[in-house]
């Protein structure tokens, strides 16, 4: 039988590290309604802040805008990350890897400074609808980057391995996109909810 | 060629606790969504018992308003999304050639995590009692009262009940891009999978709505967050939206996949293709954007000012446009054809009778005054039940009668069916066309009871009987399924004379469903392989049953998915964090095992093999 003609689709045995990929971009689409949602309700209490301190009172523009320079840097890591596992440069690639583990935990603590300074001033989760969506908006985001550091780090483990190279398991492209996702949402937040508040 | 003569044991408890197989993983979504149907359907009995008279004594208040709760919470979220959950898992890969899904293990996971979640929040009845603020669990009502956990356990089991579904979405999704079989291209796809996949989309971009809907609910109940606090600023409106954006496509998500089994039944028992096959698939494309525009027409009593709510009003309309077409399409399925009446047939015509008067009463919510009367009143308990039972419930019966032969191998009986049928449509509409009136005549819901005087005796009194009448049907549902044990017609492959390629293969299927990859060539294709046409276009059976599956050029050599107890694992440490967070700050030591019974799950699931080779 002529078969050949219709053969406009790959076989029924696809590549596996492909299946993931559309997986990840369908869990990040998702995952751009949860952060959608979030920001809305920051942006629906970002002026409702009761007796407690407004959002021009407590932030430190700078402060922050040197925790998102890093955090936007770790996505040049993940880059040459990538890159180096393209090359087979496994070396490089895990030196890679841990520089943006690295920067990922320097944001983490930028971010526990800036939470613990903000609570000696006056502001927490229960002092207002600002400070309600504030801490709720920016801790599941630290949380998103803490997941981030935790799959950085097992993803360099795993390179010992040599699960890794046979495409089993979480691979650098896929650990790169949610990185870089996180990444992206974080822009968003830095703009929204500082730089347009203050 | 592959020559597929593989037989493990795959007997006893452990198989099924293991099992990555997703014909399997479909038959327990199946098998739990009934018991919890027969829970949910106990729970309406009450309810119905008790509103049978005025003055009704059978149940509390508080009693009542934790069974119309659980009732709607048990139906929308443990039986008619897990039943649509049960085909998808079951026909999608075999209806679009792949031998399994794209993810085995985490089609597990999404599995125990629903099966815990179920648990999760029955259970809630025996600890204190069950959530009592109604399926939408409007702000401030489920965040108010915090020292009484029920609205924890419901806020915490929808969560988790969602991540579930979730995961599901992804893994078909990426099943229907990545896993078709040669030739299968996207228009060629039978409708249930194209379904199937706007239904994946739908809970894609929902459920993080309401996941963030549930934690601010779950933070203000417990950690003092002021999300829905209006003394403080908050704006429990706020609420409304967040779960109208999820609960609207949830609409559509609980219909969809029962249209996709009415797009396959009348076609093969009306012998015609469908009719404007890509008008029906596009239509259900376009209910899938626009079910994300029309969530506020859940809210015109809110005062929303007259600009939101004219906008909606429109888009509610509107969207009754595709429905419409998809009406239109069965109809011209329908016409001309030579239909044979068997139960399924039956059960899909009842579908398109029932989800027409539901379609029109969904119809009338638009028009804003209307709406404002009709809000809160039986008349919405009355649309519910004919959009989600006369349509989605007896489309999912459909899908029930037409594939039981190929699940099981054996058909169910087509007398008793009928009876099922016949009993279900009478007692259905005696239940619930009643209710329509109620409603008009100002009868309130959530109400636990009534006075004596106002008109409602007698029609409240009907539903009841037609309550019964619907446990009757489903008892000879129950007695026909348990029949085909013993009694039961062998069903051959092809039983329907089907079109597509679920019936090329043995009832029931072997575990790796196709010997060979199919190659398809054209939408329908088993028909195409059986039938030709003469001069007239009149089909002829080709002699011999038509030309057999090829292999093509590069057929894939068998992998099976092992069998994994780690999702299991991960979906039981999923169930101890939310039933340590339910009791903070005490639980938290549950909800910390909890955490590492999941980290180790995963952490077994990331080491172990992927998959076994068919010898």
């Amino acid at each position: 039988m002529a078969v050949s003609m219709d053969h406009t689709e790959h076989a029924g045995h696809p590549d596996m590290s492909n299946v993931r990929k559309v997986a990840m971009w369908a869990f990040l689409g998702s995952e751009c309604l949860f952060f959608g949602t979030l920001i809305s309700t920051f942006l629906l209490y970002h002026n409702t802040t009761g007796d407690g301190p407004t959002a021009k009172e407590i932030f430190s523009v700078p402060f922050t805008s040197v925790s998102s320079f890093v955090l936007l840097m770790s996505s040049l890591t993940m880059v040459l990350a990538h890159h180096a596992a393209g090359r087979k440069d496994w070396r490089r690639m895990r030196v890679w890897l841990l520089a943006t583990a690295g920067l990922g935990l320097v944001f983490l603590s930028g971010q526990a400074y800036e939470f613990t300074s903000f609570v000696h001033e006056g502001l927490t989760v229960t002092t207002s609808p600002f400070g309600s969506a504030f801490f709720v908006l920016t801790g599941f985001h630290g949380g998103h980057v803490a997941i981030g550091v935790i799959m950085l780090l097992a993803t360099t483990l795993m390179s010992f391995t040599g699960r890794l190279r046979d495409g089993e398991g979480m691979n650098v492209e896929l650990v790169g996109l949610y990185w870089h996702f996180v990444d992206i949402v974080w822009i968003v937040i830095f703009t929204v909810v500082y730089l347009l508040q203050v | 060629m592959t020559t597929p003569t593989h037989h493990n044991p795959h007997k006893g408890v452990w198989s099924w606790l293991t099992t990555t197989d997703h014909k399997r993983i479909g038959l327990l979504y199946g098998v739990s969504a009934l018991v919890f149907f027969l829970i949910g359907g106990s729970e309406a009995l009450l309810i119905r018992l008790q509103l049978a008279a005025p003055d009704g004594t059978i149940l509390s208040a508080d009693a009542y308003n934790q069974m119309f709760t659980m009732h709607a919470t048990t139906m929308v979220f443990l039986v008619i999304m897990p039943a649509a959950a049960a085909f998808t898992n079951y026909f999608l890969p075999i209806l679009i050639g792949a031998r399994d899904v794209a993810f085995p293990r985490l089609n597990a996971l999404s599995y125990w995590i629903y099966i815990f979640g179920g648990l999760f929040l029955t259970i809630s009845f025996f600890v204190g009692g069950a959530p009592d603020g109604g399926w939408f669990g409007y702000a401030p009502l489920s965040t108010q009262v915090t020292e009484i956990v029920r609205m924890d356990y419901w806020a915490l089991g929808v969560q988790i009940l969602g991540l579930a579904s979730l995961l599901s979405a992804i893994n078909f999704i990426t099943t229907i891009f990545t896993m078709r079989a040669p030739g299968m291209t996207m228009m060629r796809m039978p409708v249930f999978a194209w379904m199937a996949l706007v239904v994946a989309f739908l809970l894609l971009f929902s459920l993080p709505m309401i996941a963030v809907g549930l934690f601010e609910v779950f933070l203000d109940r417990n950690l003092g967050t002021l999300f829905f606090n209006a003394a403080a600023g908050g704006t429990p409106l706020l609420w409304q939206h967040l779960f109208w954006l999820f609960g609207h496509p949830e609409v559509y998500i609980l219909i969809l996949p029962a249209m996709g089994i009415v797009s396959e039944v009348l076609p093969v028992f009306s012998r015609k293709p469908l009719f404007g096959r890509s008008f029906v698939i596009f239509s259900g494309i376009a209910i899938g954007f626009m079910g994300f525009g029309v969530w506020a027409h859940h809210m015109f009593v809110a005062g929303l000012g007259p600009v939101a709510e004219a906008t909606f009003a429109l888009t509610t309309m509107f969207i009754a446009v595709p429905t419409g077409v998809k009406i239109f399409n069965w109809i011209g399925t329908i016409w001309g054809g030579s239909l044979r009446m068997k139960t399924p047939m039956l059960f899909s015509l009842g579908f398109i009778a029932m989800f027409v008067i539901g379609g029109l009463s969904g119809v009338t919510h638009s028009i804003v005054p209307a709406d404002t009367q009709q809000t809160d009143t039986y008349y919405i308990v009355a649309h519910i039940h004919y959009v989600l039972f006369g349509g989605a419930v007896f489309g999912l019966f459909s899908g029930i009668y037409y594939w039981w032969p190929k699940v099981t191998g054996k058909l169910l009986s087509e007398g008793l069916g009928k009876l099922h049928f016949w009993v279900m449509f009478v007692g259905f509409n005696l239940a619930f066309a009643p209710m329509h009136i109620l409603g008009l005549e100002g009868m309130p819901r959530r109400t636990y009871r009534y006075p004596k005087g106002l008109g409602f005796e007698f029609w409240n009194f009907i539903s009841t009987v037609g309550a019964m009448t619907i446990a009757v049907s489903i008892l000879v549902f129950l007695i026909n399924a348990w029949r085909t044990r013993t009694h039961g017609e062998i069903a051959g492959n092809d039983p329907w004379d089907g079109r597509t390629l679920e019936w090329t293969i043995s009832s029931p299927p072997p575990e790796h469903n196709f010997d060979v990859v199919p190659v398809v060539h054209s939408e329908d294709d088993f028909w195409h392989r059986k039938y030709t046409e003469d001069a007239d276009g009149n089909a002829v059976a080709i002699p011999g049953g038509g030309a057999p599956l090829v292999a093509g050029p590069d057929d894939p050599p068998i992998h099976l998915p092992s069998p994994s107890f780690y999702p299991l694992l991960a979906a039981f440490g999923m169930f101890l964090v939310v039933l340590g967070l339910v009791y903070v700050p005490v639980g938290l030591i549950l909800a910390g095992i909890g955490v590492v019974t999941v980290v180790w799950g995963f952490f077994g699931w990331s080491m172990e093999p992927l998959t076994r080779e068919a010898h």
